[in-house]
């Protein structure tokens, strides 16, 4: 009984004056967007969303999270991660939902008590709704971070041929554990391919490497021994010693250099390659 | 009745290529089998190919380590060639780094490296 | 009683008995199969069938025997591997000793249990002396 009546007064709020209430709607959330979105779109989408809530309301759905409001979500969901993809922020994703409620509120002003309960009830609805949007709109931020995340691993990590058996991996920027484990797997695979057995690890574009980091790097080498291949790691920076010291981690018989130059040079002398400069051109 | 792994032999380096997933048993007759023939036809060195190797676990890992010892107690050296990239990992996270066993990326580093180190015991 | 894995409705769990020394070879072949079935990378792969061929020997050799049951699971939409390595052995007094590198109450490097562990996400250890022993392990797809 008690709901019948107030879905009645919903329904009637949302019906009023209907086609100038869309109208108001579209006009305040235009604004709020700056012009980012072109009115037609706005108006297909706030139609769309309104046909629906009006809809999800006569069924009887009170609450944002009810069964009869799954058409709404799904528009919701939809406006969400498209306006997260062109890069909006969250205050202008929920502000199409929001902005409902402002163009309702004039209404209010010659209103009876029970048009100021509907009002109540269905501000709590559209806040429920708007909350929603900002948690789709995070989402969708939080895929399109880790996608990049992912792209940006494949881009960062180029494992280089220098010479002949000698292979290295210059590695730049922060080090995660996923990441260093994504390029020492990818440095062990190059050994095979390549049929390398002198690998270098170049930090000197690190920035600081913590005790995870490392412990990857001593396992890699390690395993690469296991494969019949050598490991020198070089540019370790005096700040990164200083870490790697602090933390208490072992670095073992592992042969460190302080340049590329001077790994690259270690590792032709074990492949038995001899560099001689030429008499004349020596300065 | 448990298979056995057929141990070639190339002049003075046995060659033992290790081709189906090994039962516990089997990897035990290797052993026996290795140490045998190292004295019998006297060899210089042993080759265990694993390249096609899906998996080491402890008990194969602690096989190729047992035949290391085993090998340098009788005057040859052991190479393991072919360890896969994912099975040297694995081996590494399990604890082992398989300590006196030298290792090679392929059976042809593999035996180039037996015939360095044997003409300079050799030498001396 | 430890809480079964989250047991995916697809393919259902496998169970095979470990009694005799070829039954760890078909428990690393059943890990293998549905480690590949679960999109699990290439490393992940050999970690969770390594890890499942230690615990086989351990059932084998320190449980007397018992049973496998293993399976894809899934949780919050994550796809994984599980399997379940039951025996009704002496079970374990000390379970901390038994974790610890290089501990070993019989012929083994002592790598089994302890070792094992490092390679999975997740690693479940429930036994009683007199009763048994039952290891769950997981990995999930990345």
């Amino acid at each position: 009984m008690a709901k019948q009546e107030s879905v009645s007064g919903l329904v009637g709020l949302l019906e009023a004056d209907g086609e100038a209430l869309a109208d108001e709607w579209v006009a305040l959330v235009a604004g709020a967007l700056g012009g980012r979105i072109s009115r037609a779109e706005l108006v297909r989408e706030l139609r769309e969303l309104y046909s629906a809530l009006l809809e999800a309301i006569r069924s009887g759905a009170d609450d944002a999270h009810a069964e009869g409001m799954s058409e709404v979500r799904a528009l919701l969901t939809e406006l969400s991660r498209s306006r997260a993809r062109q890069g909006f922020t969250p205050s202008e994703t929920a502000v199409s939902v929001l902005a409902l409620k402002r163009v309702l509120e004039p209404g209010l002003r010659e209103g009876a008590a029970e048009k100021t309960q509907a009002y109540l009830q269905l501000s709590r609805v559209l806040d429920d709704l708007a909350l929603f949007t900002i948690e789709t709109y995070t989402h969708t931020r939080e895929d399109i971070i880790s996608a990049q995340a992912d792209q940006l691993m494949e881009l960062s990590t180029p494992v280089v041929k220098l010479w002949d058996g000698v292979i290295a991996v210059p590695l730049v920027g922060t080090l995660d554990s996923a990441r260093t484990q994504v390029v020492m797997e990818k440095l062990l695979q190059a050994l095979v391919d390549t049929g390398s057995e002198q690998a270098i690890i170049d930090i000197t574009g690190v920035a600081a490497v913590d005790t995870q980091v490392a412990q990857h790097l001593l396992k890699t080498i390690v395993a690469a021994r296991l494969m019949g291949a050598e490991c020198t790691v070089s540019g370790i920076r005096p700040q990164i010693a200083q870490t790697i010291v602090a933390l208490g981690i072992e670095f073992g018989d592992i042969v460190t250099k302080a340049t590329l130059a001077d790994a690259l040079q270690l590792a032709l002398m074990k492949s038995g390659v001899e560099l001689v400069a030429q008499q004349g051109l020596q300065r | 009745m448990s298979e056995r792994v057929p141990v070639l032999r190339i002049g003075d380096i046995l060659l033992v290529s290790i081709q189906v997933d090994l039962e516990d048993q089997t990897v035990m007759n290797l052993q026996e089998d290795l140490a045998e023939q190292i004295v019998s036809r006297s060899a210089r060195g042993v080759v265990i190919d694993i390249t096609a190797v899906e998996i080491v676990d402890s008990f194969v890992g602690r096989m190729l380590a047992t035949i290391a010892s085993i090998s340098r107690l009788l005057d040859a050296e052991t190479v393991v060639v072919g360890m896969r990239p994912a099975v040297a990992i694995t081996l590494v996270e399990l604890g082992l780094s398989l300590g006196g066993v030298r290792t090679a990326l392929d059976l042809e580093k593999g035996l180039a490296l037996l015939r360095r180190s044997v003409s300079r015991t050799d030498r001396r | 009683m430890t809480t079964p894995p989250p047991w995916a409705a697809e393919g259902g769990q496998q169970t095979h008995a470990i009694a005799k020394n070829d039954d760890v070879v078909r428990a690393r072949q059943l890990a293998r199969t549905l480690a590949q079935e679960s999109k699990l990378s290439l490393v992940d792969q050999t970690k969770f069938i390594t890890a499942a061929s230690e615990l086989a020997r351990n059932t084998m050799v320190y449980g007397g025997g018992g049973e496998l049951r293993a399976g894809l699971v899934r949780r919050n939409g994550r796809l994984g591997v599980a399997a379940v390595f039951d025996d009704t052995g002496p079970g374990i007094a000390d379970v901390d000793l038994a974790m610890t590198d290089g501990w070993t109450s019989g012929l083994g490097l002592g790598l089994g249990l302890s070792g094992a562990r490092r390679l999975v996400d997740e690693f479940l250890l429930d036994t009683e002396p007199g009763r048994g022993t039952t290891v769950t392990i997981i990995k999930w797809a990345r």
